[in-house]
């Protein structure tokens, strides 16, 4: 931004960018409050109801129950009924968000035992906070640090629209605000760590992954680009081993802290583990768009295999079709492989791995999103068919409407015509300029300067 | 464009040659001030359509009694015949609104019986809310707002960069209409909408038709009759011009024109001999000074001046009547609210808004400008505003999205916008 800007000194730049970011950002922050306005997932259908009913019942649980029986079945924790199964984070998160939203406003919200299925008006504006003020809190802070060290950095000129892609994707904000989950926490840790990487702070990095995963098992698909990337990196150093020593050192402190309630015992870790991992189901459930799922409508994988040998096969599978990139990434580690190799290696998963729900292709979707500039076609479609098959699931939740608002919000997003000037080149974006416009006349009415604001907006074309 | 460090080659060219080819562009941009209309169609395309998006997800939200109110209407223009529409008391929300707008929801009645007959039935529609109910009003808004985008496109096409595009922004993204017809619930968009039309022509100089345009405004909503007086002043001095002959021929155009358009609204009332039972719905006068929720205008002050002197003079040891009638409550009867300061009549605040017009109309008078009409009719709403009776805090949109696109022309009125519609809404 800073030289390269057509448009004078680098203060200049830097002010326009952080105009435009927080135009962008309040934007996207009033369409997340909007859509949390609509049904979420198992909205008055009991007596399971769906993902924000576990979600307010971990906050139940973890208010009530002492940190060691979380993952236990016990008389006051019945794990048949959206048991927790998701490591340590999640349940601290739970438990603050249960602490600082739900508790003091709606009491009756996380009593134990008698607020299973409590649906009130208020219950439901406290969890849609906790979502936004996470998603505001955690994934729009790492959108613009992102943005801020990779592409400033190299001076591309339209990141407005690059930050307007990663905040405006329909697909996160329909399943966080709208489904109800908190996919905005787990991902925006694993986009702070790629931002970290880039600023090259890699045990900071390593810090923040370590948390995504210990938000969600799921931030895994990731792990082999964080792995190969880091291991690549440190070969290339002075002294290999101590940097990999200092990193794998940071990634166990991190885990140890975070599990540090659950590692008084053997049995209590496995206990936790056990949840985590639950192998006991099928290859593929609903209607994933992955490989086993597409496939088995000619090969009828469930039928013709045992499932420890299809667990064989989707590993290795997976496995082969990570290790080019990961070769890459350890043989020649450089900041735009990485993100093409996280790409890879979440959607290698998605594709291959055991037992994928539809809404992860969230994962595979946030480095698509990261790459929206240089790759515009693939990220577009990318959105159009993600959006697509996780149509029967939110067709299930009632949100077609805001569904297919989002979408068509996306592609007006995705087609600005300020972005098309743009494309030729002429200039920054012209967006940015002429929200800067609009302050500067409000600015310059204070401080008088009409003469020059006049010839300023006169001369204001594209 | 071409130091951008870390670029293979082959990116680095394609993007210089881009970027010669744009300097051309925009230096044939240049020459043109004026820029095509297509391009504003797409810009124009563009900002209606996030709009819109926003427009559906606000779907579910908040809606005041306002929603009831037009639902209301929508069964009672469908299920009574014309004759009963003025008379109806089955619901507290009786039709107040000007017969253009009666059709307008009997032809909407007529597609919302095809959705659900419940929406329609006078009896038990009332306080209906299933979603089809509130998918059909909220839908019918959003596609009525196409009035709006086309009064936007009329003002927007004359514009270049950077003021068109703050054009589009302060009228299509307006966030007062959008709170008032989207989460509230009202049509004000096309009722705009109308009114730009009627004053791009007046801008462009084509009187009769902008007359037209006007008089229908007035059949679709008669709050809008506030910015009558600037209207027949100028469309008197500049339309009927030249000599006492044309003048006088135009005239009589002009007032045939606006005369049929009455006809056409009104013409089935007269003809069933209503008219003072239409009008008396139109201007329920019996209402309060102010509406329950007080707009910031003249009376407020007023009002508060008459209790500070209430409380003083009794402190002072002179006897007051204290006042049991409220200013906001829906009849007044003949007691005076007030309990020092004179009683104010519809009739005050009639002559005080004339009065506070007076100087544009001296000015329309003077020199009818036609760059100037916008202005003029902006600023008849803001007095309207300040001192009409009985005055919705929603009635500065009126002046709101008007002073809007005067905002674009200078500095000095760019400062007025935003205080006003800051300060307002």
């Amino acid at each position: 931004m800073e030289k390269k800007t057509s448009n004078g000194s680098s203060s200049t730049g830097t002010s326009i960018w952080m105009l435009s970011s927080m135009i962008i950002a309040l934007f996207a922050f009033l369409v997340r409050v909007l859509v949390s306005l609509h049904p979420y997932s198992g909205a008055g259908n009991p007596p399971m109801y769906g993902d924000f009913e576990a979600q307010r019942h971990w906050m139940e649980i973890t208010l009530h129950i002492s940190s060691k029986d979380w993952y236990r079945n016990t008389t006051s924790n019945n794990l048949s009924y959206w048991g927790l199964d998701y490591p340590p984070l999640t349940a601290y998160q739970s438990y603050a968000h249960g602490l600082l939203f739900l508790q003091p406003f709606a009491p009756d919200s996380v009593a134990l035992f008698t607020s299973h299925g409590h649906e009130s008006p208020l219950g439901k504006l406290l969890m849609r906070w906790t979502v936004l003020s996470s998603d505001t809190l955690i994934f729009f802070p790492a959108a613009l640090y992102f943005i801020v060290v990779y592409y400033i950095h190299r001076g591309e000129k339209d990141t407005a629209w690059q930050l307007a892609m990663i905040l405006l994707n329909p697909c996160l904000i329909i399943i966080d605000h709208g489904h109800f989950q908190y996919n905005c926490i787990s991902l925006g840790l694993t986009l702070a760590a790629v931002a970290a990487i880039f600023s090259k702070n890699e045990l900071i990095a390593s810090v923040l992954f370590s948390l995504s995963l210990n938000h969600k098992q799921m931030s895994a698909y990731f792990a082999p680009a964080f792995f190969s990337h880091l291991l690549g990196k440190s070969l290339r150093r002075q002294n290999p081993l101590l940097e990999v020593l200092k990193l794998g050192l940071v990634v166990l402190g991190t885990f140890a802290l975070v599990w540090s309630p659950f590692l008084y015992s053997k049995e209590a870790v496995i206990q936790v583990l056990s949840r985590l991992a639950p192998f006991e189901r099928g290859i593929y459930e609903d209607y994933v768009a992955n490989f086993w799922c597409s496939t088995s409508i000619l090969i009828k994988w469930k039928r013709l295999f045992t499932t420890v040998s299809l667990k064989l096969l989707s590993f290795s599978a997976t496995f082969i079709s990570i290790l080019p990139s990961m070769i890459q990434q350890i043989r020649d580690p450089s900041n735009n492989s990485f993100l093409y190799a996280l790409l890879n290696s979440s959607f290698s998963f998605y594709l291959f791995s055991f037992q994928v729900h539809e809404k992860s292709i969230l994962l595979p979707l946030l480095p698509a999103s990261l790459l929206a500039l240089e790759e515009p076609l693939l990220f577009r479609w990318l959105t159009y068919y993600a959006m697509l098959s996780m149509l029967p699931l939110l067709y299930r939740d009632h949100l077609i409407l805001p569904y297919v608002a989002l979408l068509v919000l996306f592609a007006f997003t995705h087609y600005s015509p300020y972005r098309r000037y743009n494309k030729g080149g002429i200039d920054s974006s012209i967006l940015q300029k002429e929200a800067v416009d609009v302050i500067r006349l409000l600015y310059g009415i204070r401080k008088g300067q009409k003469d020059s604001l006049i010839s300023h907006l006169a001369n204001c074309h594209f | 464009m071409a130091e951008t460090k870390e670029k293979p080659k082959e990116r680095r060219k394609t993007r210089t040659i881009s970027s010669s080819r744009s300097t051309t562009n925009s230096q044939s941009k240049k020459q043109t001030p004026y820029l095509t209309a297509t391009s504003t169609t797409q810009q124009l395309f563009w900002f209606a359509g996030v709009a819109t998006c926003i427009k559906l997800l606000l779907i579910p939200a908040y809606r005041s009694t306002d929603f009831e109110v037009h639902r209301h209407w929508l069964a009672l223009t469908s299920s009574l015949p014309l004759p009963l529409w003025y008379f109806d008391a089955t619901s507290p929300w009786t039709l107040d609104y000007p017969p253009f707008f009666a059709y307008f929801e009997l032809l909407l009645s007529s597609f919302a019986r095809l959705l659900d007959p419940t929406i329609v039935d006078l009896r038990r529609g009332l306080d209906y809310s299933a979603d089809s109910v509130v998918y059909f009003q909220r839908l019918s808004v959003i596609v009525a707002d196409l009035g709006l985008l086309y009064g936007a496109y009329r003002f927007a096409r004359k514009l270049d960069g950077a003021r068109r595009t703050m054009l589009l922004v302060l009228i299509v993204w307006s966030p007062a209409l959008l709170i008032v017809d989207h989460i509230h619930f009202q049509y004000n968009g096309f009722l705009i909408g109308i009114l730009l039309v009627s004053l791009s022509f007046l801008e462009e100089g084509r009187d009769l038709i902008g007359g037209f345009f006007f008089a229908v405004l007035l059949c679709f909503k008669h709050l809008f009759a506030v910015a009558a007086p600037v209207y027949f002043v100028y469309l008197l001095r500049h339309y009927c011009r030249g000599g006492i002959g044309t003048g006088f021929w135009r005239f009589l155009k002009m007032g045939a024109v606006v005369g049929a358009v009455f006809g056409m609204a009104f013409g089935p009332f007269i003809y069933h001999r209503q008219m003072h039972q239409v009008l008396s719905r139109m201007f329920p006068f019996g209402r309060g000074l102010c509406h329950a929720y007080w707009a910031p205008n003249f009376w407020v002050f007023y009002i508060i001046a008459d209790k500070g002197l209430a409380f003083v003079l009794t402190r002072l040891g002179f006897h007051i009547k204290a006042s049991a009638a409220s200013f906001t409550g829906g009849l007044v009867g003949d007691s005076s609210p007030f309990s020092v300061l004179p009683q104010v009549t519809p009739l005050v605040t009639f002559l005080l808004v004339i009065l506070a017009i007076s100087p544009c109309l001296v000015k329309a008078w003077r020199d009818p400008q036609p760059k100037n009409i916008t202005r003029w009719v902006a600023y008849a709403y803001t007095c309207g505003f300040l001192f009409g009776w009985h005055v919705h805090e929603k009635a500065s949109i009126h002046f709101v999205i008007p002073l809007g696109i005067v905002a674009l022309h200078s500095l000095e009125d760019a400062r007025h916008y935003f205080l006003l519609s800051t300060g307002t809404v």
